[in-house]
């Protein structure tokens, strides 16, 4: 049983490895990919605004509202409010959480988008023309991620700040200027660059992940259904395990 | 044209080809027929390099393919069209993008010459101002029509096609094998056909190659089969009572 499973894994992740390499070959025709880059990024980036929006402003406003009800009552000061969800923002809300939303939104699009082109012999189709279809497919999407993410992460982070602020004001919780003295205190720069780091990182994994179980998904629509879900679980794994290194390594 | 030379193909424990020996013509339309799971579909991948054979040699004219260098290989693609079953063409692609794509690919065409290339393409397959339809738009016989104009845009001098008229109407399916014929004898190209349909046989079957079993068990062409006395190729073609009779009747018999 344990030697199957080592086995198993063991052969996906060979698979993966001789995968990349043919992902990051020379592509045939810089314009024709760049096309493509620019398309996926409007699907990827643009595309996924909106549920970014929504998700941030109620992480930061939910965020508030808990630790002002942890903190009142105590001796530490109401601005410590601000100061704490900056942070947890920064460095985990916005990079993790994003990227575990996008992992479900994205990612199984990518699964089952690159699947269905498998299953549809649109890959074969490509195949035969001579095109690297692991480096056509899976490249533009990769730069799209990894440029647009990071991008999507940053604007996360302002977005949940600013519903903590509106929770903070609108409710009452405390004043306005306790928040903003908040946001000012204790700021490290650096903290930033973490954000960057695992945003970039969370958007490589869950590209390749996603795109590796579309690329390599067999006939059917149950086997197109486990190759979308497989790509949300594990890159959510990926995401997390990835978090804890960087955690470790970084602070 | 192709020479393959003693090709087997497994998977696993299952041997699919038993060493298939055969020329297919320039010119003309070579037809691979034979029940489901006789292996015409391996064979045809084969034919395109989408499967390696366990053996055996698949000969391009003068071109030995699995012994070509990734450069060689990738010229003699460009060489190659291919028509799939569904069709295969890009979803979120519209017509003009589909079969353009080649063109984009591996040509240094400007914009302009390559939307020429793409109206003249699509008025030989008669479908003519769809360029900006997208696939889910088109009927089952448009798609096959785009999927042969991106077949052909790269004026290709083999052309494979994986089952054209499943999925069509007799008479759509009658379109589609004439204007797969015509493409054939116009442009002078070896044409590979993988079909079920017994009416392509009788109509465009230059070189028909019967499989079963995973072994040639038959070969000639349209005229031979009316004549043959052959039981195997009788028994696949004449397979229902009503064309048995028919053909009694047409041999007086």
């Amino acid at each position: 049983m344990i030697n199957t499973i080592a086995y198993k894994l063991f052969y996906q992740l060979g698979q993966w490895v001789l995968w990349m390499r043919q992902v990051f070959s020379k592509p045939e025709k810089i314009n024709v990919y760049w096309r493509e880059t620019i398309r996926q990024m409007n699907d990827l980036g643009v595309g996924s605004l909106p549920v970014v929006f929504i998700i941030s402003i109620f992480f930061g406003a939910v965020t508030t509202v808990q630790f002002y009800y942890q903190i009142s009552g105590t001796f530490v000061p109401n601005y410590y409010i601000g100061y704490i969800v900056r942070d947890m923002t920064i460095i985990e809300l916005a990079p993790t959480f994003t990227c575990m939303l996008l992992a479900g939104k994205v990612g199984s699009n990518i699964a089952a988008e690159i699947g269905g082109m498998r299953q549809k012999e649109i890959i074969d189709a490509m195949d035969v023309m001579g095109v690297n279809t692991a480096a056509f497919l899976v490249l533009p999407r990769l730069i799209a991620a990894v440029f647009m993410i990071p991008l999507l992460v940053i604007l996360a982070a302002a977005i949940s700040i600013l519903g903590g602020y509106f929770a903070s004001v609108w409710g009452n919780l405390f004043t306005v200027s306790e928040f903003i003295q908040g946001l000012h205190s204790f700021f490290i720069p650096y903290n930033v660059f973490i954000m960057l780091v695992k945003a970039f990182t969370f958007a490589f994994l869950l590209t390749t992940i996603s795109a590796y179980q579309g690329y390599f998904v067999k006939s059917g629509s149950i086997e197109l259904g486990k190759a979308s879900t497989n790509a949300v679980v594990l890159s959510d794994v990926a995401i997390l395990v990835a978090d804890y290194i960087i955690a470790l390594v970084m602070t | 044209m192709i020479k393959i030379k003693d090709i087997e193909k497994s998977f696993g424990e299952k041997v699919v080809l038993k060493g298939i020996t055969s020329t297919f013509h320039r010119g003309k339309t070579n037809l691979i027929i034979g029940r489901s799971g006789a292996g015409k579909t391996v064979l045809l991948k084969i034919l395109v390099g989408l499967f390696q054979p366990n053996k055996g040699e698949v000969w391009y004219d003068d071109q030995s393919f699995f012994q070509l260098s990734k450069k060689e290989a990738r010229q003699l693609r460009m060489k190659i069209g291919m028509l799939f079953q569904g069709g295969a063409l890009f979803d979120s692609w519209n017509v003009e993008e589909n079969i353009r794509f080649p063109l984009d690919m591996y040509t240094e065409m400007s914009y302009t010459e390559k939307r020429e290339r793409v109206k003249e393409v699509l008025k030989k397959v008669e479908l003519t101002g769809v360029e900006n339809k997208y696939p889910s738009e088109l009927s089952g016989g448009m798609q096959k029509r785009v999927g042969i104009a991106r077949a052909i845009v790269l004026n290709p001098q083999y052309l494979f096609c994986d089952e054209p008229n499943s999925g069509l109407d007799p008479k759509t399916a009658i379109v589609i094998d004439q204007l797969i014929l015509d493409i054939t004898q116009q442009y002078d190209i070896t044409t590979v056909i993988n079909t079920h349909d017994m009416n392509s046989v009788m109509e465009i079957g230059d070189n028909i190659l019967l499989l079963k079993d995973g072994c040639v068990a038959w070969q000639g062409n349209k005229d031979e089969i009316l004549t043959s006395e052959d039981p195997t190729i009788i028994e696949f073609i004449f397979a229902s009572p009503f064309l048995k009779r028919l053909r009694k009747k047409a041999l007086g018999l």
